[in-house]
């Protein structure tokens, strides 16, 4: 097999809060391959944008630590390099699309002058040209009146207008790897499945994508590869179709079992229990108090993470049997 | 005589100035609400569908009288609401808004013990402790009750959202506006808000409007759907009419492209040409530059209603 373009081994980050240590990450290790889409799910702060925000050192320290870990692409460890290596990747090699507009977009800025800015930091564009290509890629993203929208400013307008400006960020450099973090929830289904059409383009070409969702539907249609995060570690790795096909973790099964389906009648299925905390993740496997399946030694002893046929991991004791 | 709804809409218009150039001179408008009218009862769900930018938000803005509407009216168990308070603070504490934004809707200085119940002590119902009030409505969205002493940075995308949730309902609201409400929440978490919506619609009659991109979970929250596009409603009725049998091509458009697992894409009708300017709407109806059945008379006539047993719609295939 040919060398990854990203490989994560061992990520550890905590944040020292008032109430006491919270590890976020909590050892979580994946590669990425070339022009492949991969897909990160689960719950609600189980720790996907801090694992995806720590391969490029966009952790704010304190009160966040990466305790332990590697990312290597190309041969070099994210991590560990210094500031002025790491904003010669971000944005020309790796880019990110982070799940909050506005950490990305500045208030005061009209939208044509943050995006052309961009080519400015990273090539010796003139500004004109810059801002006419900033027009281009608008309308790419099916924003109406391109010409108009590169000089209004973020809030005038709508949320799924304002992420779209910022895929287009991502996008324009033409970089290698694509970290996306919720890219679409504020699009239509129409809008959304443009921009994958765009994206899926994009990696004919080369791009890697690193998504970040909770669309199980939008997974189906658009990821190579899935991985499954549960408090703070990864519980599942698969490819798409046998993910949904035969989970082989109960918090998968779960969580498939958890998408609504269109009949109001439908009484709604949530997981019991409650999404643990990140300040006292349960011992044992992580899951085994909201587990159906939960037996003694689920309670004690932490499962590994075991390595299944097909190119699955799982982390449950009863791996084998769920994919047999 | 039916009693009088909870909330009643008229041809609302709520347009923006696009100001250009160094003088700052309004050359045009947005017109982002442009004729919506609807009644909402209490103790009902509207959901609220639509292309990205047809101006769900500013609908449900100008409802909570965080914009003044250009022309219309806004009634509120039959008493106008007064518009035009931009600072974000609503007029009634009757009517609360969930922001589509979790992140810059929250105000990053105060705690989330402050952030939800600022509002029940500015309005004198603040039972026992502060503390203890928090740690009970942080816990029904979902959220470790410990959380409460933390700030809005410290959460997750969809931590964040269910404290917006927990700020909307805790303050015995009758209307709430849910912009993307549940967006950020992975599928399991997001049944668990939705059940906590329903149980508060049945246990205090709550109205809601809700907004949302994921048309299952609108199908499973909303009595009655409104499809907007570009400024107008397009197709209203009964949910599982409209989100089952739909009959405006652009409703019809917008289910075929729901992703889900096991479906296949090739059944997506595509639209095409460019998203039209909500500056300079299409002549006749607004849909006919893309619409895959468009006529003659779709582009000079902006149809009327059409009654289709219990469904409105605005297309002259009807
Ligand atoms: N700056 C911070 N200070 C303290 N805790 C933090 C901080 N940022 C994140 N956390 C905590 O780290 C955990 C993981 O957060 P993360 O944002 O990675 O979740 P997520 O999986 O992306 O969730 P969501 O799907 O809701 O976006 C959460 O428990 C969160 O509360
Ligand atoms: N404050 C504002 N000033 C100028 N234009 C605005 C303002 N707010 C919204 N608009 C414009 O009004 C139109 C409707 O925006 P709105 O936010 O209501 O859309 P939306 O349906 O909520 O979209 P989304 O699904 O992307 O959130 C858009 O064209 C937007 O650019
Ligand atoms: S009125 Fe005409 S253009 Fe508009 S939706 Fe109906 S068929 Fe299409
Ligand atoms: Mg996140
Ligand atoms: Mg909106």
């Amino acid at each position: 097999m040919t060398r990854p373009l990203l490989e994560l081994t061992d990520l550890k980050v905590v944040f020292d809060t008032d109430e006491g240590v919270l590890a976020a990450v909590d050892g979580v290790g994946f590669s990425i391959q070339r022009n492949e889409v991969l897909g990160l799910v689960g719950e609600s702060g189980c720790g996907k944008s801090v694992t995806a925000m720590s391969m490029l050192s966009l952790i704010p320290s304190p009160p966040g630590r990466i305790v332990s870990g590697r990312a290597l692409f190309d041969g070099r460890d994210l991590i560990s390099l210094s500031h002025q290596e790491l904003r010669q990747i971000r944005g020309r090699r790796i880019s990110m699309i982070f799940q909050d507009p506005m950490t990305a977009l500045s208030p005061l800025h009209r939208i044509g002058n943050q995006l052309a800015e961009v080519w400015a930091i990273h090539s010796s564009m003139k500004n004109r040209e810059a801002l006419e290509r900033a027009r281009e890629w608008l309308g790419k993203m099916g924003i109406p009146d391109p010409g108009d929208a590169i000089s209004a400013y973020p809030h005038e307008l709508s949320g799924g207008m304002q992420q779209r400006v910022m895929i287009a960020m991502a996008l324009m450099l033409d970089p290698e790897l694509v970290i996306a973090d919720e890219p679409t929830t504020a699009l239509d289904v129409t809008t959304s499945a443009q921009i994958f059409e765009l994206l899926h383009e994009m990696r004919r070409d080369r791009t890697s994508i690193l998504l970040i969702t909770h669309d199980l539907g939008v997974v189906w249609e658009t990821c190579d590869r899935v991985l499954v995060m549960y408090a703070g570690k990864l519980v599942e790795e698969a490819p798409v179709r046998e993910l949904f096909r035969q989970p082989a973790h109960p918090y998968t099964r779960e969580l498939l079992r958890s998408i609504p389906g269109f009949d109001p009648d439908r009484e709604l299925y949530a997981i019991k229990g409650q999404v643990p905390s990140a300040l006292n993740y349960p011992a044992g496997c992580r899951f085994h108090d909201r587990c159906p399946d939960a037996f003694g030694r689920c309670e004690q002893e932490e499962p590994p993470l075991y390595v299944l046929s097909g190119g699955r991991r799982s982390a449950c004791f009863l791996a084998e049997k769920w994919v047999s | 005589m039916n009693p009088e709804p909870l909330l009643t809409v008229r041809d609302l218009k709520t347009w923006y100035p696009i100001r250009r150039g160094v003088l700052n001179r309004a050359m045009g408008f947005v017109r982002a609400v442009d004729g919506v009218s609807f009644s909402l009862e209490k103790g009902r769900t509207l959901g609220l569908v639509g292309e990205s930018g047809c101006g769900k938000t500013s609908l449900g803005r100008s409802l909570a009288g965080l914009e003044v509407p250009r022309s219309g009216e806004v009634l509120f168990r039959g008493e106008p609401v007064p518009p035009g308070n931009r600072r974000g603070k609503i007029w009634h504490k009757r009517i609360q808004m969930i922001f589509q934004d979790p992140f810059s809707s929250l105000n990053p200085r105060m705690t989330v013990m402050d952030i939800v119940t600022e509002g029940m002590a500015e309005h004198g119902m603040l039972k026992g402790s502060r503390e203890q009030a928090a740690r009970e409505v942080v816990s029904r969205v979902g959220l470790d009750p410990d959380a409460v002493f933390r700030y809005p940075h410290e959460f997750s995308g969809g931590q964040r959202q269910r404290i917006s949730v927990a700020r909307a309902v805790s303050l015995n609201p009758e209307l709430v506006v849910c912009d993307e409400a549940v967006s950020a929440l992975d599928v399991s978490v997001q049944a668990q808000v939705i059940r906590l919506l329903k149980r508060l619609q049945e246990e205090l009659a709550l109205s809601y409007l809700f907004i949302s991109h994921d048309l299952a979970v609108v199908s499973t929250l909303s009595h009655e759907v409104a499809v907007m596009y570009l400024g107008k409603i397009v197709e209203y009725g009964p949910t599982a009419e409209v989100l089952h049998k739909p009959q405006h091509p652009y409703t019809q458009a917008l289910l075929s492209a729901v992703p889900r697992p096991g479906k296949e894409k090739t059944h997506r009708i595509v639209l095409p040409g460019e998203p039209p300017s909500p500056a300079r709407p299409p002549s006749g109806c607004r849909f006919h530059p893309r619409c895959p059945q468009a006529m003659e008379v779709c582009r000079s006539v902006d149809p009327d209603a059409r009654t289709r047993g219990p469904v409105q719609v605005w297309c002259h295939l009807y």
